[in-house]
C-alpha cells in the first residue's frame, strides 16, 4: 500500500493540479464571454446581459443549460466520425497548454511533514504550475497549432460549401500568422536564454524596465497581431464572416458541439493572453511586492497569482476592446499582411535581437 | 541545464485525458439530453434556406496548398532558430571563460542561416505566391476592358444601323 502510494505520489499531484488548473480556466472563459457581451454592449451604448442573477452573473450557466438542452443536429451527408471528432479536437488541443501556465511563484513555506507515509520529506515548494517541462514555450507552440484540425476538419467534414471555404480560410490564416508568432519568440527565448516560462519570468524580474515588452517592442506588437489572427478574433475573424460565410466552418454544428469550438477558442484566447503576459510583461513578477511580503510566503503567492490574472485579464479586455472598434479584413489583405509584412518584420526582429546581444555580450 | 525526467511530463497525458474525457462527455450528453426531431430538410447542408446545389467535396483554389507547401518549409526553419536563441548567449559566456569563438561562430552560422531563408523568402516573394487575388484582379480588369471594347462596337454598329 505504501510502496504503491510513493510511486503514485506524482499522479496524485498532478491529477489535482490539472482538475484546479481546469476550473480556473473554465471560470474565467466563461466569465470572458459575460465580460465580452457586457463590455460590447457598453461600447455600442447598450446595457449587456441582465437578466440571468444579479448584473447577469449567472449567464454563462444559463447559456450551458441552452445548449445542452438544443437538438444536436447530423446532417446526412457529413463524414460522420470526423464530423464528431473535430469539436472534440478543437477543445482538447485548446485545453493542453494549461499544465505549463505559471499561475504564481513557487511556495517554499509550508512543512508537508504532515503528509502519510513520509510523503512529504522531499518536498521543498510547491510551484503554482502543474508540468515544469523546460520547453513550454515550444510545447505550447506546438500543442495550439495541432488546433488548425480541429477546424480545417470540421469544415471539410460537414460537406457544406461555406464550412468548406471556412475551413480552409482559417487553416490557411493560423498557419500564416503562426510563423509570424514563432519568430515573434525567438527574440524573447534568446534574451532569456531558456524555454521554461518560470526561467523566463524570472530573467525578467529585477526591475519593470527588464520586461521585454521594451527592448522586444517590436516582438510584442508581431505577437500581439498573431495571436489576434490565431485565435480567429475581430479583425481576422475571416473564417466565420458572417456576410460571406454565414458561420464559417461551425455552420453545420449546434448544441454542445458547437459550444466545444467556442469554448476551444476563448481557451485559446486565454492562452496567448497568458504567454503575451509571460514572454512580454513579467508574469506574475510585480515590482515590489518582495519588499512587502516574504518570497515564497503563501500571501506573496496569492498576491503575485492576482497579478497575474490582472495582466492576463488586461489582454482579454484587448481582445474585447479591438472587437468592439476595428472592422473586418478581407482575406486576400489579410494573407498580404501576414506573409509580406509581419513575417519580414519578425524576421528583422529576430535579426536585430541576435545582432544587439552579439556585440552587447562579446 | 536540468535533468530530462520522464515524471515531469506525465502531467501533459493526464491533462489529454482529462481535457478528451471532457470534450467526449460534452458530446455524449448533448446527443442524449438534446431532442431529435429530424426532417430531411434539416438534415439537408445549410445553404441559405435553398437546396444545395452540387456537392462540397469540389475542386479549390491550388493557392491554400502553396501557402501550406511554404508554411512548412518556414516554419522548419523558424524551429530551427529556437535551440539557437536558447543557447547563443550561454555561447558567448562560453567564449568569454575559455577563449573559443564557439559564440562568434554561431553568429556567423546563424547570420548564413538566415540569408539563405531570405533567398527563399524572395524567390517565393517573385514567384507570386503572396499574391492573394492579384491575379484573379488583373484578369477581372481585362475581361472588363474587354467588355467596355464590345459595348463601344456594338454602340456605332447600332448607330451605324440606324443612320
Amino acid at each position: 500500500m505504501e510502496e504503491i502510494l510513493k510511486t503514485a505520489f506524482p499522479l496524485i499531484v498532478a491529477v489535482v493540479g490539472c482538475s484546479i488548473a481546469f476550473v480556473i480556466v473554465m471560470g474565467v472563459v466563461a466569465y470572458t464571454v459575460l465580460a465580452e457581451r457586457k463590455v460590447l454592449g457598453w461600447i455600442q451604448g447598450r446595457i449587456g446581459p441582465n437578466r440571468v442573477g444579479p448584473w447577469g452573473v449567472l449567464q454563462p450557466f444559463a447559456d450551458l443549460l441552452k445548449f445542452i438542452f438544443k437538438e444536436d443536429l447530423v446532417p446526412d451527408k457529413s463524414t460522420k466520425f470526423i464530423y464528431f471528432l473535430a469539436p472534440v479536437l478543437a477543445v482538447t488541443c485548446a485545453m493542453m497548454p494549461m499544465v505549463v501556465y505559471p499561475f504564481g511563484p513557487a511556495i517554499t513555506t509550508i512543512d508537508w511533514s504532515f503528509l502519510p507515509f513520509g510523503l512529504g520529506e522531499g518536498i521543498r515548494q510547491l510551484p503554482l504550475v502543474v508540468a515544469r517541462i523546460d520547453v513550454a514555450v515550444l510545447y505550447v507552440l506546438g500543442v495550439t497549432s495541432v488546433g488548425v484540425y480541429g477546424i480545417a476538419l470540421a469544415g471539410w467534414s460537414s460537406n457544406n460549401k461555406y464550412s468548406l471555404m471556412g475551413g480552409l480560410r482559417s487553416s490557411a490564416q493560423m498557419i500564416s500568422y503562426e510563423l509570424a508568432m514563432g519568430a515573434s519568440v525567438i527574440g524573447v527565448v534568446m534574451l532569456a536564454g531558456t524555454l521554461e516560462l518560470n526561467g523566463i519570468i524570472e530573467a525578467q524580474s529585477k526591475s519593470p524596465f527588464r520586461w521585454y515588452i521594451i527592448p522586444q517592442f517590436i516582438g510584442f506588437l508581431v505577437f500581439l497581431i498573431a495571436a489576434f489572427a490565431e485565435t480567429n478574433r475581430v479583425p481576422f475573424d475571416l473564417p466565420e464572416a458572417e456576410t460571406e460565410l454565414v458561420a464559417g466552418f461551425h455552420t453545420e454544428y449546434s448544441a454542445l458541439k458547437f459550444a466545444l469550438f467556442f469554448m476551444g477558442e476563448y481557451i485559446n484566447m486565454f492562452t496567448v493572453s497568458v504567454m503575451g503576459t509571460v514572454l512580454f510583461l513579467g508574469g506574475w513578477y510585480m515590482p515590489g511586492l518582495s519588499h512587502l511580503f516574504t518570497v515564497g510566503s503563501i500571501p506573496y503567492a496569492v498576491v503575485s497569482f492576482l497579478i497575474f490574472m490582472v495582466k492576463v485579464c488586461g489582454f482579454l479586455f484587448l481582445y474585447i476592446w479591438i472587437r468592439g472598434t476595428l472592422p473586418r479584413f478581407r482575406f486576400d489583405q489579410l494573407m498580404n499582411f501576414g506573409w509580406k509584412f509581419l513575417l519580414p518584420l519578425a524576421l528583422v526582429n529576430v535579426l536585430l535581437t541576435i545582432i544587439v546581444v552579439y556585440f552587447l555580450n562579446s | 541545464m536540468n535533468d530530462f525526467n520522464i515524471i515531469d511530463y506525465a502531467p501533459i497525458g493526464i491533462m489529454f485525458i482529462v481535457a478528451f474525457g471532457f470534450a467526449a462527455s460534452q458530446i455524449l450528453v448533448t446527443q442524449l439530453v438534446g431532442p431529435r426531431k429530424r426532417t430531411a430538410t434539416k438534415l439537408m447542408p445549410y445553404e441559405c434556406g435553398k437546396d444545395p446545389v452540387g456537392s462540397a467535396r469540389d475542386r479549390f483554389s491550388i493557392k491554400f496548398y502553396t501557402v501550406a507547401v511554404i508554411f512548412l518549409l518556414f516554419d522548419i526553419e523558424v524551429l530551427f532558430m529556437i535551440p539557437f536563441a536558447v543557447a547563443f548567449k550561454y555561447l558567448l559566456d562560453q567564449e568569454k571563460l575559455s577563449g573559443v569563438a564557439f559564440g562568434t561562430i554561431a553568429f556567423i552560422e546563424i547570420l548564413v542561416f538566415i540569408s539563405t531563408l531570405v533567398v527563399g523568402y524572395i524567390y517565393v516573394w517573385k514567384k507570386g505566391t503572396f499574391d492573394w487575388g492579384l491575379q484573379a484582379r488583373a484578369e477581372a480588369r481585362e475581361e472588363a476592358k474587354q467588355a467596355l471594347k464590345e459595348r463601344k462596337q456594338q454602340a456605332i454598329r447600332d448607330f451605324q444601323r440606324a443612320a
